[in-house]
């Protein structure tokens, strides 16, 4: 079991998640986060002052799955979130110790 | 047309009117005739049936009589201006809302819950007589008056019938206590997220309850500046530079916020809500048709709704002239700005709104609109902190509209024209009494409690540090 996180535009939300049920994923956890890498913030201005935002909005997804479509998800998400622009975003994958699904308390991958 | 003739001091016999009475004689050295008052006011007059009763004591001769229709007309048309200028309160509330930082929201609606309130009791008690004292000369001296009308007979035909005024005397109370306390609300958003809450509340009434009855009674009362051919038609100067200078000197002493001006230059703190702050502008603009249109002081068709154009016609084009100057001087077109600017194209017809002509007051709009953006940006300069700007757009742009009258004005009478001093002697009058006034007091509440919370206070917020509150509440 791996947990793929990834970091995106936020407007791009509706597409992966698209993408992502196609390929038949069932569930995931979508977070509104700040933070910024490589593209930095922006600035704003306010009342004739610029002022530097340096921490951009995103969205962060966690998708737990079964290892054999890892592969299968990540490139669903990066096909549809990507626009070839700096700030895209990205993705990790963490190995998942157990996973229980709190209703029945099944474990492992029938548990995802 | 603000200007009222009335002269009534009515005290009546419950015990805590006779500490209200002796208040009043306390002052009376101020004001030599004002004891005499009592001694003719209505009720009296009613009670020995005299000549001089009008439609001799009887409502009904008076409902039968022929201009009762126009009366009832202005009567309803002042009493929904009165709801109208309420409307900005509102407007006022969420305005400040907007514009402020979230974290400091319960603190801003909880001024203006205040001010409100404390505007219309000290009007009822106190203000409005200290207002309209009557004639100056014979009820008083033109300059400082004193008194309630607590005891007014509600069925007395002299308050109640054209032989008062065009509409009646509970009406005009209404209307005029409603501008009282928009002069506090203007200082309210100027002090917004650091002034401590009981300073406040104690400053606030001490300007709506003292210093603005006072300054108005040199113009709408009657007095010295009334006299002198001063012209202010619904308050550029007697509410808005009086608002806008108080609440410079309350800044002044109170100091900017925490962050905006620091070593590496202007730290801006953007508006928290925008949506909040354009519905802010929106309740101000519809509210000010009747604080102008209201200002006419009836139901004339001819005039309320020339008024009414002026207006808005002066607010458009104050919005669309600090379009575009913001657009050149703060290299977007800023929001904030644009909303700052009707509201200064609003300050600036106030003055005129009767007597300028429809092109006047488009010019009377625009050189507001302009006069707004760089003014705000001057006092951020200055590092005079007005998160709202209220300075610039009740304060300066009083001024201006007050000076207008003076450029544009038609006082229809060739004899006396309208004179850019005498307007000049009398926005200064008002902003140099506010300002001064607002200082002292506000010097000595520094002394005495203090008028700023803690830095720590004031980086957590106002809600949380003073009220214990939140705005929008973390709980599902």
């Amino acid at each position: 079991m791996k947990l793929i996180k990834a970091i995106i535009k936020p407007f791009k939300l509706e597409e992966v998640k698209d993408a992502l049920s196609e390929i038949g994923v069932e569930g995931m956890t979508v977070s509104e986060v700040k933070g910024f890498g490589r593209q930095k913030g922006h600035t704003e201005i306010y009342r004739g002052s610029e002022y530097t935002v340096d921490f951009l909005p995103k969205v962060k997804l966690e998708i737990a799955v079964a290892d054999d479509i890892v592969t299968k998800v990540v490139d669903a998400i990066v096909s549809a979130s990507q626009t070839g622009k700096i700030g895209d975003g990205k993705v990790f994958i963490i190995p998942i110790e157990e996973a229980i699904r709190i209703r029945t308390g099944e474990k492992g991958e029938v548990a995802l | 047309m603000n200007t009222k003739h009335a002269s009534l001091t009515g005290i009546g016999a419950a015990p805590w009117k006779f500490l209200l009475l002796a208040a009043t004689l306390l002052f009376s050295y101020a004001l030599p005739v004002h004891a005499d008052d009592h001694e003719e006011a209505p009720a009296a007059v009613a009670e020995t049936a005299d000549d001089s009763a009008p439609y001799e004591g009887d409502y009904e001769v008076f409902a039968a009589s022929e201009g009762f229709a126009l009366f009832t007309v202005s009567n309803l048309w002042i009493l929904i201006a009165a709801f109208l200028v309420f409307t900005m309160h509102l407007g006022f509330a969420t305005l400040e809302s907007g514009l402020c930082q979230s974290k400091n929201t319960v603190n801003i609606l909880f001024k203006n819950v205040f001010i409100i309130s404390i505007g219309i009791l000290t009007y009822a008690f106190y203000g409005f007589n200290a207002m309209y004292p009557g004639e100056m000369g014979t009820d008083w001296n033109g300059y400082f008056a004193v008194g309630s009308w607590f005891g007014v007979d509600p069925t007395d035909t002299a308050m109640i019938t054209d032989d008062y005024a065009g509409y009646t005397w509970w009406t005009d109370f209404l209307f005029q206590a409603m501008f009282a306390a928009t002069g506090a609300t203007i200082v309210s958003g100027a002090v917004a997220e650091r002034i401590k809450l009981p300073a406040f509340m104690l400053f606030a009434v001490l300007f709506v309850g003292i210093a603005y009855p006072t300054a108005g009674s040199w113009k709408w009362g009657t007095g010295w500046l009334d006299a002198k051919g001063f012209y202010d038609f619904a308050g550029s100067s007697i509410v808005h530079a009086f608002g806008g200078f108080g609440a410079l000197a309350c800044v002044m002493i109170l100091g900017p916020r925490k962050g905006k001006y620091t070593e590496g230059g202007l730290k801006p703190i953007p508006a928290s809500n925008f949506p909040l702050a354009a519905i802010g502008v929106f309740l101000l603009f519809l509210g000010w048709f009747g604080f102008n249109g209201g200002s006419v002081l009836s139901a004339d068709p001819a005039l309320v709704s020339y008024v009414c154009v002026t207006t808005a016609l002066a607010a458009a084009s104050g919005a669309v002239s600090s379009i575009v100057f913001s657009y050149f001087a703060c290299k977007k077109p800023d929001l904030s700005m644009a909303l700052n600017g009707i509201l200064a194209g609003l300050v600036g017809i106030t003055a005129g709104a009767d007597v300028v002509g429809i092109s006047d007051s488009i010019i009377i709009g625009l050189i507001a609109g302009a006069i707004v953006v760089f003014s705000i940006l001057f006092f951020d300069k200055q590092k005079i902190d007005d998160p709202v700007g209220a300075i610039s757009v009740h304060g300066i742009c009083g001024i201006w509209g007050t000076l207008a009258v003076g450029i544009f004005g038609d006082s229809g009478d060739p004899e006396n024209p309208f004179t850019i001093g005498t307007q000049l002697l009398g926005t200064i009058s008002y902003s140099l009494f506010a300002f001064v006034f607002a200082y002292v007091v506000f010097f000595i509440i520094k002394q005495i409690m203090g008028v700023r919370v803690s830095e720590e206070e004031e980086e957590r917020g106002l809600d949380i540090s003073e009220h214990g509150q939140e705005a929008y509440g973390s709980r599902s």
